[in-house]
């Protein structure tokens, strides 16, 4: 009678029965993608990756918990709401509790652990197990690289946010033993290593499906680990920085004609320009977060929500006074990259819980270059760049102008002016000399919103300190400087409980 | 000089009384009777003497004796009215009450609530000390949340096992109904039995943890045809409602505390919208009864019932169609008796919308209910400034709550069968053995559908289809279905034994349960049919199973009728865990001596009884967690969570979190209670003390990040207390011919606190947070902490200005960094009441009956959600340019919500004492006594239900499941008038 309590879901499968056909293979892939995509098995919400009391629109979301850590922290955005920990990113007093952090963080192990699982069912030997031979094998193979590159994609993210975090890899028993924390440098090694050996695997650029990476994805994160390798390691790492993103530079991409049109809900005509992107569809792949989110939560105040594809806003982010006044003219009529609104908007902010306080941003907008609403008002169709052109050109300039091997000062320029020109939509905007000043600034006209702010602010040293202020920093209306250590954000508490192999970045304890 | 008194004692059918003790007064002689009922006490003084004869069940007596030489007194015991010797239903038979060792509290229909019951587990609430029965709200059929001696668990259920005649139901809901026990009819009840302690409990093993609770229903017997009929008629009353801004009121704050923008908004209505939303509604509930029995061999019972419902939120309607069929034959010469209920239920329900219960409470009262137009079924709605909008409807703001009722018509139809038969037979040639077969099955069928008209604002263009045309409205439909089995079968051997006058009782069986749920998928459609974009589902259905098996023994052992023994022991193996921890055993054990039978007692008048019970028990609990996640399994995502690779799009493969060394959640359990009676009985009661110790807690634990698909997963870590005393009395206060007045009264004091939560220490870690409020998107306001209650609020400390009134987004830094953030929450108060009490009365007066029962409730701590979600500013003058209304408690406050309005939301000013007196019930009834020419009996009653409320307490109403007043749908006050007509 015992062998009655041996029960079998209805509808769910082992690995076996998932790993034994290539569909199979591919279906387990697009959750490693979807892993920075989504929040859940069930669009837009209901059967979440990230479990417990953690809302999982607000709080799980990659791009979104991302884009919070990034953006709120600094002067390009501030948020009116009153979830919980939100207004501690613009206040800079986060702590170890905090729920977006929380998410992000388990969002980011949560890809690695799927990736792992990935690596360890897609050995040659499991493969050949399953009797898959030929392109087909050949086919997971290649998924197998792109598994470690979204891996070391996720290192890079905790490398930059978090420091020190859990370190687990395919070679880790599943649940066998705690993690134990890798140290800042550490990580730094091997992200670098991971990423160096499947260069050569990879695809080469632009060969691969759209939304999966490939040789120049790797590149460009092997740029953009470099740029940042002196406040990561204490070791600058310039020259490589030039030489992986003249790599991506020279891999055929090229720059969309309407810097308008890479923000929109067809942007993924820009394949040109874009190296690695974030897939979202109104309706085929639904969360609350992603593009979603930054397209609602931009649109409040008298801004027209069809004219953004939406069938509402969600009132919620702006930009501090910084961000505008960084280009000639509020109204984007020299620089196109200028898009604000701000038709009843206060460009000073006296009380961030008021939309109408700060200037809107009108980047990121859920209809096609022709004006059509895409395929749903409620959700968004705009893909993410997570890696495109001008970053590249940016990352060379700087590099070199930091004193990097291999790169030269007049190439830099040119990168610059091409970016220049298309916002300018003429040479109007030409540059004839750069200095460090200007990158930063040039990178907030052409980066803003995508979430490279703090990182870029505390590369500059002007995060923390008391030599760049903006509204609202630090909770005091002129803005104040505040604790170095804030530079790290603190491991979750949720996992120090879990794990007592983790100790808590200085500061937070 | 002595003599001697013998004789022989006999019940009222003239049969010799065994045990039976007679007593010398003012003497240590006293004796009992042997095996034929006789007796001799030698050495007796001669002259006068009082003899005293008690027997359990039966009335003491006294007897005056003249004693010269050797004396015979012969005497014929009556039986006490008491019903002290009631027998009560146990797990797997029946006791003796006088014989029970375990802490076991019954009710029967006598005792049960009156007035308009329509869901069973309301007949005892406020009934039993240690029980704790908390309606969830005020809809129809809604069911209740019940709480013996505080629960057990933390993440696992919370709820007690429910033994409906013998087959253990099932206590998830299935769709189309709110509630798993409203498809009972409480009028074919007959008894509740809780059992509470692990010894009464114990032979339930795996799922006794947080009590059992065993449901009869009523039988026929073998005489006379009795047919027994009843209606009630009863209209409800909403009778108090959440005290927001008039309208003019909203005008005047508008004005003073607005721009110009926000004054532009205000309407020149005057509207109550909860006035718009709630009715009075009226009822019936109708039952038949026809009882009897065919020939002298096949009693029966036979039942109907019909109850029509309407709720006092409008739309909302319940209506039950129940028929019950009880037939108890004796056969083959009384050797084999059967039992066989089958009972059945069809109901029809239409749910209301309860958002608008939150709808109306915040709906701008200067805005009409119409707006004059046809626009959106002609309900005024905020509108988008913005032309362009493709809705028109200004998004997140509320919606008509008037609108959100009326143009939802969300209708299910629910159909349910319990039934089993339960053979017992007792062996020809060894009478003392019974064999017992119990076979049962519960059935039932939920589906529904939800249909929102085109024009409503709430679902106005809610999908686009691939060429940008627009769907609005709802066409769609829901059903489940479940299937349970029970087989149960147990031998019971007693027999009286020839040693120390003791008689021995072994019960020992074998149970198999299944539960299986099916779980049907469809599309979501728009009203005029339109499938909306990813939506189509997976899987035709999902069918999520359990099982249960089960081998379980009880031993009762009895010395002299004084000294009783009970072990239990039940092996259960359940299909939600591995292989390896699949299978536990709880053992009990219990002793009670019956110290009213000891000779040193014979003396006393004043107590009549008195036992102590002293038991120990683990029990345990397997609901609440996953039925297959010990190994992960890997689940396909739906149509609108694909991730797109190139132009194609692919539903992706997710391993599940799992836990492999998940095991059963135990409690041991330690009672001592004391059973007494005073006055020849006319107060008896008991007391008991308990602690209740939970191990291996299934306790959501977080996973060390990297290590689980999931980064919670229910675990077996941390421990729990619960420690309490329950006080019950029964007082006959006066007892005439033609007057009685009956009290009962009971106390509890339970006391919650968890003790370890994690694997590892943490002291820099509060807890596990949890309870989601309004207001602010994944807010908590409760959490697991050790060393605190379960139930602990969360809270910021607020600081208060010389006036008294709270500082606006002002909070205590609590440890002292300089910087208000989540390490400044500390732990407030609790939800769980620290003392709770019931009281009942009831007057009999010649033909005249009136009683009152009422509950009372001390210190529970409630978080007004409503004040702190709709008594600040920014929720009035909302950031998103609409007006709202909100709780008059923003004219005392003057929270304003922008400043540090997260932390507000979390402020302990919200956290407000709930303690409360209600009466529950209030009835005056007559007897008419025979009527139409004799034929039968008439008696009519009237009640008032929820008559009042005793309360500091602010917001509607302060008893809540959870501790969170978030627009609970109001308890009505019910005035009912019922008559009943037996033949």
């Amino acid at each position: 009678c015992t062998d009655k309590l041996d029960l079998l879901p209805t509808n769910d499968v082992t690995a076996d029965i998932v790993y034994s056909t290539p569909e199979g293979y591919k279906q387990a892939l697009a959750k490693v993608y979807g892993a920075y995509a989504l929040t859940g098995n069930t669009g837009p919400a209901g059967n979440k990756d990230i479990q417990g009391s953690i809302d999982e629109g607000n709080f799980t979301d990659f791009l979104r918990t991302y884009w919070y850590a990034q953006e709120l922290s600094t002067d390009e955005a501030v948020l009116g709401w009153s979830d919980p920990g939100l207004p501690d990113f613009h206040n800079m007093n986060w702590s170890p509790t905090n729920p977006a952090l929380t998410g992000l963080y388990y969002r980011s192990l949560f890809q690695i652990t799927l990736a792992n699982d990935f690596l360890r069912q897609a050995t040659d030997a499991k493969i050949s197990e399953h009797g898959i031979t030929g392109s087909d094998a050949d086919a997971i193979k290649a998924y197998r690289s792109e598994v470690r590159f979204l891996r070391a994609f996720q290192y890079w993210v905790l490398i930059d946010l978090y420091g020190t975090p859990a370190f687990v890899t395919e070679n880790d028993v599943l649940g066998a033993n705690l993690p134990q924390q890798i140290q800042r440098a550490d990580l730094f090694t091997y992200i670098e290593s991971e990423l160096k050996a499947i260069e050569t695997e990879l695809l080469d650029p632009r060969t691969n499906e759209y939304g999966r990476a490939d040789k120049a994805a790797a590149w460009a994160l092997l740029a953009r680990l470099y740029l940042n390798a002196e406040v990561y390691t204490g070791t600058a790492k310039y020259s490589e920085a030039i030489t992986y993103s003249k790599k991506v530079i020279d891999a055929g991409y090229s720059l969309s004609s309407d810097y308008r049109h890479l923000f929109l809900a067809d942007n993924h005509k820009n394949k040109n320009e874009f190296i690695l992107t974030i897939n979202y569809d109104g309706t085929r792949s639904q969360s609350y977060g992603g593009t979603s989110f930054i397209t609602h939560a931009a649109v409040g105040g008298s801004m027209p929500a069809q004219s953004f594809g939406i069938s509402g806003g969600w009132g919620g982010i702006r930009t501090t006074e910084n961000l505008p006044k960084l280009f000639p003219d509020y109204s984007g009529t020299a620089d196109k990259r200028a898009q604000f609104y701000q038709d009843g908007q206060n460009i000073e902010i006296k009380d961030i819980s008021l939309f109408t306080d700060g200037f809107g941003v009108t980047k990121f907008r859920n209809v096609t270059q022709a004006g059509v609403a895409g395929s749903s008002l409620d959700f968004a169709d705009i893909d993410f760049p997570l890696f495109r052109l001008p970053e590249m050109y940016l990352i060379y300039a700087e590099a070199t102008l930091r004193g990097g091997a291999g790169g030269d000062k007049a190439t830099a320029i040119a990168y610059i002016n091409k970016m220049r020109e298309r916002a300018y939509t003429n040479t109007s905007g030409n540059v004839s000399d750069i200095n460090l000043d200007f990158i930063l600034d040039e990178r907030a006209r052409e980066l803003y919103w995508e979430g490279f702010r703090r990182t870029d602010l505390i590369r500059y040293k002007r995060f923390v300190e008391n030599s760049y202020l903006w509204p609202w920093k630090g909770g005091s209306k002129n803005g104040q400087e505040v604790a170095s250590y804030r530079t790290l954000f603190p491991i979750p508490s949720d996992d120090l409980t879990a794990n007592p192999n983790l100790k808590q970045n200085t500061g937070y304890n | 000089q002595t003599g001697s008194i013998s004789g022989l004692v006999t019940d009222e059918t003239n049969e010799p009384v065994i045990g039976a003790s007679i007593f010398v007064n003012g003497t240590t002689i006293a004796t009992s009777t042997d095996l034929n009922g006789n007796y001799v006490l030698s050495s007796v003084p001669t002259g006068n003497q009082t003899l005293t004869i008690r027997y359990i069940g039966y009335l003491n007596q006294e007897r005056q004796v003249s004693v010269s030489g050797d004396i015979t007194v012969n005497i014929q015991l009556e039986e006490d009215d008491l019903l002290l010797d009631e027998v009560v239903v146990v797990g797997y038979g029946t006791q003796k009450k006088s014989d029970l060792t375990g802490s076991i509290a019954s009710v029967s229909t006598d005792d049960f609530q009156q007035g308009a019951i329509t869901t069973p587990e309301q007949l005892i609430s406020g009934k039993i000390a240690g029980v704790a029965i908390t309606s969830n709200s005020g809809a129809p059929g809604s069911g209740s949340t019940i709480r013996i001696r505080g629960g057990a668990s933390l993440n696992a259920s919370n709820d007690p096992l429910i033994v409906i005649d013998g087959v253990p139901v099932s206590n998830s809901t299935i769709s189309g109904s709110a509630n798993p026990l409203n498809l009972i009819n409480p009028n074919d009840i007959e008894n509740f039995t809780v059992l509470k302690d692990a010894s009464a409990t114990a032979i339930y093993g795996s799922r006794a943890s947080n009590g059992v609770i065993l449901i009869t229903t009523k039988k026929g017997k073998v005489g006379a045809t009795k047919i027994d009929f009843s209606s009630q008629f009863s209209i409800a009353t909403p009778y108090k409602q959440a005290d927001v801004l008039s309208a003019d009121q909203l005008r005047d704050y508008v004005n003073t505390h607005g721009n110009d923008t926000y004054k532009s908004l205000l309407g020149t209505a005057n509207t109550d919208w909860q006035k718009e939303i709630f009715q009075n509604a009226a009822s019936t509930d109708n039952n038949l009864s026809i009882s009897g029995s065919l020939k002298d061999y096949l009693p029966y019972r036979v039942s109907v019932g019909y109850l029509n419902q309407d709720g006092i939120l409008k739309t909302g309607s319940l209506d039950r169609m129940t028929a019950a069929v009880n037939l108890s034959p004796s056969l083959l010469n009384n050797h084999l008796k059967v039992n066989l209920n089958v009972k059945g239920t069809y109901s029809k329900n239409r749910f209301a919308n309860q958002g608008a219960i939150g709808a109306a409470v915040s709906f701008d009262p200067t805005q009409p209910v119409y707006s004059g137009n046809d626009n959106y079924g002609g309900y005024f709605e905020w509108l988008d400034p913005d032309p362009t909008s493709s809705t028109g409807i200004k998004q997140l703001a509320p919606r008509n709550p008037l609108g959100l009722l009326e143009q939802r018509n969300d209708r299910s139809t629910v159909q349910r069968s319990i039934g089993n038969i339960q053979l017992d037979y007792s062996l020809p040639f060894l009478p003392d053995l019974h064999a017992n077969l119990n076979l049962g099955y519960d059935i039932s069928k939920g589906e529904g559908t939800i249909v929102v008209p085109e024009s409503a604002a709430a679902s106005y263009r809610r999908f686009q289809d691939d060429n940008q045309n627009f769907y609005s409205g709802i066409n769609n439909q829901y059903k489940q279905t479940q299937q349970n089995q029970l087989l149960e079968f147990y031998l019971n051997y007693g027999k009286d034994l020839d040693f120390w006058n003791s008689r021995l009782d072994v019960v020992g069986g074998y149970a198999y349960q299944a539960f299986s749920t099916t779980n049907y998928n469809y599309g979501d459609y728009s009203i005029d049919g339109q499938l909306r974009p990813g939506s189509t589902p997976l899987y035709e259905f999902d069918k999520p199973e359990n099982r249960l098996v089960s081998f379980y023994g009880r031993a009762n052992y009895s010395i002299n009728n004084r000294y009783l023994l009970t072990a239990t022991v039940r092996t259960d193996g359940s299909s939600r865990f591995s292989k390896e921890n699949r299978w536990a055993t709880f053992p009990s054990a219990a002793f009670a001596w019956r110290i009213i039978d000891e000779p040193f007692m014979m003396d006393t008048k004043v107590v009549s009884d008195l036992k102590l019970r002293i038991g120990y028990g683990i029990t345990g609990q397997q609901e609440g967690i996953g039925n297959y996640d010990y190994i992960s399994y890997y689940n396909l995502s739906t149509g609108s969570a694909q991730y797109q690779f190139g132009d194609e799009f692919y539903n992706m493969y997710r391993p599940g979190g799992y836990y492999y060394n998940r095991k059963w959640e135990q409690t041991a359990t330690s009672n001592i209670g004391i059973d007494y009676g005073f006055l020849n009985n006319r107060i008896t009661g008991s007391v008991d003390l308990y602690y209740k110790k939970t191990s291996d807690l299934l306790n959501e634990i977080g996973q060390s990040a990297g290590t689980n698909f999931s980064n919670k997963i229910v675990a077996n870590v941390g421990t729990m207390e619960n420690k309490g005393i329950e006080f019950g009395l029964n007082a006959q206060a006066i007892q005439r011919d033609n007057f009685n007045w009956d009290i009962g009264f009971n106390m509890t004091y339970n006391k919650n606190e968890i003790t370890k939560l994690t694997i590892e220490d943490n002291p820099t870690s509060p807890g596990n947070k949890y309870a989601g409020i309004s207001g602010g998107t994944g807010q908590t306001v409760q959490i697991f902490s050790v060393n605190y209650p379960r139930s602990t609020f969360y809270v910021y400390q607020q600081v208060y200005g010389d006036d008294g009134l709270p500082l606006d987004g002002i909070f205590v830094d609590r440890n002292e960094d300089g910087v208000i953030n989540e390490n400044d929450l500390y732990h407030y108060q609790n939800s769980d009441p620290k003392l709770y009490f019931g009281l009942s009365s009831n007057v009999n007066y010649k033909k005249w009956t009136a009683g009152f029962s009422l509950r009372a409730s001390y210190d529970n701590y409630i978080y007004n959600n409503v004040f702190s979600n709709t008594g600040i500013e920014r929720n009035i003058l909302n950031p998103l340019v609409y007006l709202n209304n909100g709780s008059t408690d923003v004219l005392n406050s003057h929270i304003s919500g922008n400043i540090n309005g997260d932390r507000t939301l979390l402020s302990d000013y919200y956290i407000q004492n709930g303690s409360f007196i209600r009466m529950d019930n209030i009835n005056i009834g007559y007897n008419f006594g025979k009527v139409l020419k004799n034929a039968g009996d008439l008696s009519i009653g009237f009640n008032v239900q929820n008559a009042f409320v005793i309360t500091n307490y602010k917001g509607v109403d302060p008893e809540l499941g959870n501790g969170i007043d978030n627009n609970l749908y109001p308890r009505p006050r019910t005035y009912v008038l019922g008559l009943n007509l037996s033949f």
